[in-house]
Parts: C-alpha cells; sequence; structure tokens
C-alpha cells in the first residue's frame, strides 16, 4: 500500500448516517477478480441516473467538490458487508481520509489495511465541519504523525488510530511480510497445540 | 480458582501466536471458509508474491454467492462464471477442497460448515463474509475479514487482532408462541441499534437461548453484524454436542466424547463479568417487520411506520420511508408485498423450511405474489424433498431452487425488481440490496410464508398451521 503521513485537501461532505457497503459499491461491481477500477463505481446507484448519466443532485457530482480528497459523513460509516472493494473503491476514486463520529468495525480494518486513513472524532466535530463544506469550502489537513485533523482557521482536533496500522500505513508496510517474520512462533504453535 | 472467565477470553488466549506490546495479538486461525466473491484478489496476491496457502487443510471453499438457482448448467452472466471459473482454479493451484456448484456438500458457507461438522465449540474461524458471525451458535469466536486479510490468513494461518471488548446481550423472559429466534434479534437490533456491539463481540445468554435449537442460535448470531459485532456467540452445552455428533467433519469415537468435555468447559464461568451488559425482555417481542432500510428500522406486526416528527432521527427516516414507499403512520398489516424470499444463511436450514412449509400446507399463494423458496444447501435441498416439504411449497405456488445465496443480494440472477416489495427471511433491508430499487422487509421464515398467502403482512400468531412432520 501506498504510504500515507500527512495529507491536505478538499472536504465533500455526505451529510447521511448509516451508509453501508452496499451504498459504497452496489453488489453488480463485486464480480471483478481484480483490486483495481472501483472507482466509476462509487456510490452508484445515488451517483447515476438510470439511463447512466450523472445525477446532479447527488454531491460527489457538484463540480465544486470535484477534486475533493476528503470525505465526511455521518455516524456508523461502513456498516454490513465485509467486502474490501468499498475501501478499494473509496481509494480508486482518489479519496485519502474519511471522518465519521463511528465507522463500522470490518469497513474499519478493511480501510486501515489498504491505507485509507479513517478518521473518526466527536460528532458535534463532524456537524460542524459537515456545515462549513456545505456551505464553503473547506480544505482539513488529516496528520498521522501528530494523529490531528486541523482546518486552516487553527481548529485542531485528536484522533486515535491504532498503533500498529499507524506504523504500517506511515511506513507502507505488507503485513504479510511482517507476520511472515514470526513464523517460528507460527510453527511453534502449531507444534505444541497438536495441529 | 483463578477469576472467573467469559467464553470469549477463555478461546481468545488459547489462539495468542505471539502478543508484543503496542500491536494487537496475532491469533491463529483453525478454520477458513472461503467463496468466489471475496477470495480472487486474496489468491492473486499470493501468487505476485510466490507464497502459498500455508494450511490447506485447515481451508474450503464452496461457491455460493452467484451461483444460479434455477439451472445450475447456465450461468448467463460471463462475470460470474469467471469468479467461479476462477475459484476452481486456484483451489487446483493451492489444494484446496472445494465444494463446487454440482458437489452435494455445496451451499451457503454458512449453512455448510456448521452441516458438516466443521464449525465446532472453541474454533477461531473467519471468512470474507460479514456472516461469518453465524458459526458463534456453537461456541466459535467467528467473524467477517476483507480480502487482504483473506490473503494475510491464507499465508499465515493467523490474523492480527485487537482483543475485542466484550458484551453480554443476556435475554430475560420467555418468546410467546409463534415469535421466533429472527423476531427476537429483530426486535433487540429496533430497540439497541445497528451500532449497538460496535467494537464488541457479543455473547447471547439466557433461558431462552439455552432452550433454542442450534439452528435458532444460527439465526441470532448471524445477525449480530447487524447490530454492529463482528463476532457473536453462545456457549456451548449439551444441544451443542448433541448437533455435532456424527457430522462429517467432527470427531468420532472417543476422541468426540473427549472433546465435547473440553468444548462443554469453555463455557462462560459462574459470575464472569464483560465490558457491557444489555439486558432484554422475551415476552414482549412480537413477530417483527422491517419498515426501512436499515435492519434497526422495524416494528411488530401490530405496530405502525413511525411518526417522522416524533422520531430520532427525522430525516433518515424521511429517507427510508421515502425509498420504501411507506407513508408515515402506517399499520404494518396493510403493508403489501409482490416478492417473498424463503432463504439466506439467516434463515435457510431445514427447520426453517418446516416451519414456512407449515404455514404454506393446503394453501395457495396470493395472485400476483412471486413467491421462491432456495435452500441453504444442497444437502438441506435433499433432505427438504425426503420431507416432501419441496412438493408442499410447489402446490402453493412457490418456486423451489438450486441451494445458494440468491435474492438476500441478488448477485445472481434472483433480483426484485426496481419498485418490487419483497417479504424477505435475509438480513440486510439496505436501499439496492435485493436489486436496485428495490424494497425490502426483513421477517421470520413464518411471516414470509403467511405474507406469500395473504399478500400482505399478518400475524403468524392466529395463522393457520398444518403439522408435517408426524
Amino acid at each position: 500500500m501506498e504510504a500515507f503521513v500527512k495529507h491536505t485537501g478538499l472536504v465533500v461532505p455526505l451529510n447521511r448516517t448509516n451508509v453501508d457497503t452496499d451504498q459504497i459499491v452496489p453488489k453488480q461491481f463485486l464480480k471483478s477478480v481484480k483490486r483495481t477500477g472501483f472507482g466509476k463505481h462509487l456510490f452508484h446507484n445515488w451517483r447515476y441516473n438510470e439511463d447512466g448519466s450523472p445525477n446532479e443532485s447527488f454531491i460527489l457530482n457538484d463540480p465544486k467538490y470535484k477534486d475533493a480528497t476528503i470525505l465526511i459523513a455521518g455516524e456508523n460509516f461502513g456498516s454490513g458487508s465485509s467486502r474490501e472493494h468499498a475501501p478499494w473503491a473509496l481509494l480508486d476514486y482518489g479519496f485519502k481520509a474519511i471522518i465519521s463520529p463511528k465507522f463500522a468495525d470490518i469497513f474499519y480494518n478493511n480501510s486501515l489495511k489498504n491505507g485509507l486513513v479513517l478518521v473518526e472524532i466527536d460528532e458535534a466535530q463532524v456537524d460542524k465541519w459537515m456545515k462549513e463544506a456545505e456551505e464553503g469550502e473547506l480544505r482539513l489537513t488529516v496528520d498521522l504523525e501528530t494523529m490531528t485533523v486541523s482546518d486552516d482557521k487553527g481548529v485542531s482536533v485528536s484522533f486515535e488510530i491504532p498503533e500498529y496500522n499507524r506504523q504500517n500505513i506511515m511506513n507502507g508496510w505488507d503485513e504479510i511480510d511482517l507476520t511472515l517474520q514470526l513464523e517460528d512462533k507460527i510453527r511453534e504453535y502449531e507444534q505444541t497445540r497438536l495441529y | 480458582m483463578g477469576k472467573p472467565k467469559n467464553i470469549i477470553e477463555k478461546i481468545w488466549e488459547q489462539k495468542v501466536v505471539h502478543r508484543e506490546a503496542g500491536k494487537p495479538d496475532l491469533l491463529y486461525i483453525d478454520l477458513h471458509l472461503i467463496h468466489e466473491v471475496t477470495s480472487p484478489q486474496a489468491f492473486e496476491g499470493l501468487r505476485i508474491k510466490g507464497r502459498k496457502v500455508r494450511r490447506p487443510d485447515l481451508t474450503f471453499a464452496t461457491m455460493d454467492h452467484n451461483v444460479p438457482t434455477i439451472d445450475r448448467e447456465k450461468v448467463n452472466d460471463p462475470i460470474a462464471k469467471e469468479q467461479m471459473d476462477t475459484l476452481k482454479k486456484n483451489c487446483e493451484e493451492f489444494g484446496i477442497t472445494l465444494f463446487d456448484m454440482f458437489h452435494p456438500n455445496q451451499g451457503i458457507v454458512h449453512v455448510i460448515g456448521p452441516q458438516l461438522g466443521l464449525t465446532q465449540p472453541g474454533k477461531t474461524i473467519v471468512c470474507g463474509d460479514s456472516h461469518t458471525s453465524t458459526h458463534g451458535a456453537f461456541g466459535a469466536l467467528a467473524f467477517g475479514i476483507g480480502t487482504s486479510e483473506v490473503e494475510h490468513v491464507f499465508a499465515t494461518q493467523t490474523i492480527w487482532q485487537h482483543k475485542p471488548k466484550t458484551l453480554n446481550v443476556h435475554i430475560e423472559g420467555e418468546l410467546g408462541a409463534g415469535v421466533t429466534a429472527k423476531d427476537l434479534i429483530l426486535a433487540i437490533i429496533a430497540e439497541f441499534g445497528t451500532d449497538m456491539g460496535t467494537g464488541y463481540v457479543i455473547e447471547y445468554t439466557g433461558d431462552v437461548i439455552r432452550n433454542m435449537t442450534m439452528e435458532d442460535r444460527m439465526t441470532i448470531c448471524n445477525m449480530s453484524i447487524e447490530a454492529g459485532a463482528r463476532a457473536g456467540l453462545v456457549s456451548p452445552d449439551e444441544t451443542t454436542v448433541e448437533f455435532l455428533r456424527g457430522r462429517p467433519y467432527a470427531p468420532k469415537g472417543e476422541e468426540f466424547e473427549k472433546k465435547a468435555k473440553e468444548w462443554l468447559a469453555l463455557a462462560s464461568d459462574e459470575g464472569a463479568t464483560y465490558d457491557k451488559v444489555i439486558t432484554f425482555d422475551a415476552s414482549k417481542v412480537e413477530p417483527q417487520v422491517t419498515w426501512g432500510t436499515n435492519p434497526s428500522q422495524g416494528a411488530p406486526i401490530s405496530g405502525r411506520t413511525p411518526i417522522i416528527a416524533e422520531s430520532d432521527d427525522p430525516e433518515g427516516v424521511r429517507l427510508a420511508l421515502e425509498y420504501m414507499g411507506l407513508e408515515e403512520n402506517q399499520p404494518i398489516t396493510s403493508i403489501e408485498i409482490d416478492h417473498v424470499f424463503i432463504g439466506s444463511c439467516t434463515n435457510s436450514r431445514l427447520q426453517d423450511l418446516i416451519r414456512a412449509a407449515e404455514i404454506v400446507k393446503g394453501k395457495k399463494v396470493k395472485e400476483g405474489v412471486r413467491a421462491i423458496v432456495v435452500p441453504g444447501s444442497t444437502l438441506v435441498k435433499m433432505e427438504a424433498e425426503k420431507l416432501g416439504i419441496d412438493k408442499i411449497f410447489k402446490e402453493a405456488g412457490f418456486e423451489w431452487r438450486h441451494a445458494g445465496c440468491s435474492m438476500c443480494l441478488g448477485m445472481n440472477e434472483d433480483i426484485v425488481p426496481p419498485g418490487g416489495r419483497c417479504a424477505s427471511t435475509s438480513n440486510r433491508n439496505f436501499e439496492g440490496r435485493q436489486g436496485k430499487d428495490a424494497r425490502t422487509h426483513l421477517v421470520s421464515p413464518e411471516m414470509a410464508a403467511a405474507a406469500a398467502i395473504e399478500g400482505r403482512f399478518v400475524d403468524v400468531r392466529n395463522y393457520e398451521k398444518t403439522p408435517i412432520l408426524t
């Protein structure tokens, strides 16, 4: 995965709660045997009309947010299925970070494994930034080194991310390589547990 | 005697391969189940790096998500066919046992694991599918993983996991006659929300759970993920042991008795504590019907859709009712349906089909309703046919299909058309889940069966049933 230390980008507000993975990538696009190319299917049912033309009323189609790299959304983002196609689609579209008061567990894990940084912060602050992003142009900086997200008006909020994932993402490490360094331990476990 | 432990803590401690400060624990995985949709990229990852599957003997594959259920020979979707062909090739290349579409052990991955006795108490079980929580019914620690983790398990047979917080959902009271496990779990999610379990593993306790069959427990644990929890489990007891006795992959003879003792010892100790405890009264639960677009948006059959202005989340409720084509404050019994789906890893086992057939026997599906039954596995289908259940459904006007995930998520051709309204025994009522602009109402098999006959939701507690097992 691509290393991520610090990123500043335009924020697009998706003012909905419980955005589930069926919305992020509908099932008809899960049939690929590859990891790439899912960006064009992101939020398909909301983003496109029946005839395939862009649904102008969907926020991602607003030209104002064309270059957005950070998504801010309501709570319980990423609920539902375990499809990793959801973070793949968000990354492929160009998102580097998602901000929400709460993420669903499997989605959280899947995202961090792919270097999509999830920023879980207080709901009141999400609401404030959501409004600013809706009304004007909001740029935020997500910094994994300091574990903060900040705007250019001096508001800075801390967030937590498991240290293990933070190190992996900041260094762009391959997790399997790291685990295979512990192969002796795995073998020993298998031998003592009679597998 | 040490401090009393709950089953989650007990299993966890047995599975830690490596622990160091500042990292999650490295856990050993005892059973890895795979299917055609979330595995291809993981195999590809192995190939790119020249890695092998460490324990093909602990890995089992089946085809379920996009198999055709009408004619197995006709896979009309070339991309679905490619996924199935890819799985077959990958299993051959990496030496993994595959139960393909034509194999008698084929079925929904969460139905066949228990049926084959692969699922056992105390095992760590993973699968690239969020409903892996189903296997928790056996007192296994079972959870869904993403494709990167599937690849990691292939290569190392382990997974990095932060020790989860534990949540005890304790059920008091008894379920009323005609009220099922499905109604219970839907009622719990309606009360506590779709994120009540986020960050937790749930243990379900209480006499109601103890008295349930394994099939009922699977329905409950299956929907743990709809409550936000990656895993939900029930401590093993004699019901668990007897279910597993004689299953093809269960231990045999003396070894079984020895294992059974170990399994029973995994049950949570008297006085075990949890990070959080929720108590729920089963006696107030009625048959449930969801009216919205997430599983917590449900109501009892005697209830109505919410009044927007009076709800906690007016915008969410408004959007959901709009999508569902329902009015606020509308009686649930006034909702008319045109599709019925009996199936999915939540409710497609023999017991589910028997209970639905008892409602259907001797009646006819309402004109204008398309009703399908999709058994959870090829074996469930064969057993049901032995009991003549297929005939009961077919005579009533239901379609009787081959096993698979089918209309639960509509990855194959079994979809609900735009604007269609389905009474479904599955687990998710998300927008577009069963087809673009399709509307899903989650219910029990009994409620779905009665809805097929009446063309609308009715209270199954007052509905005629004809016993079919004599």
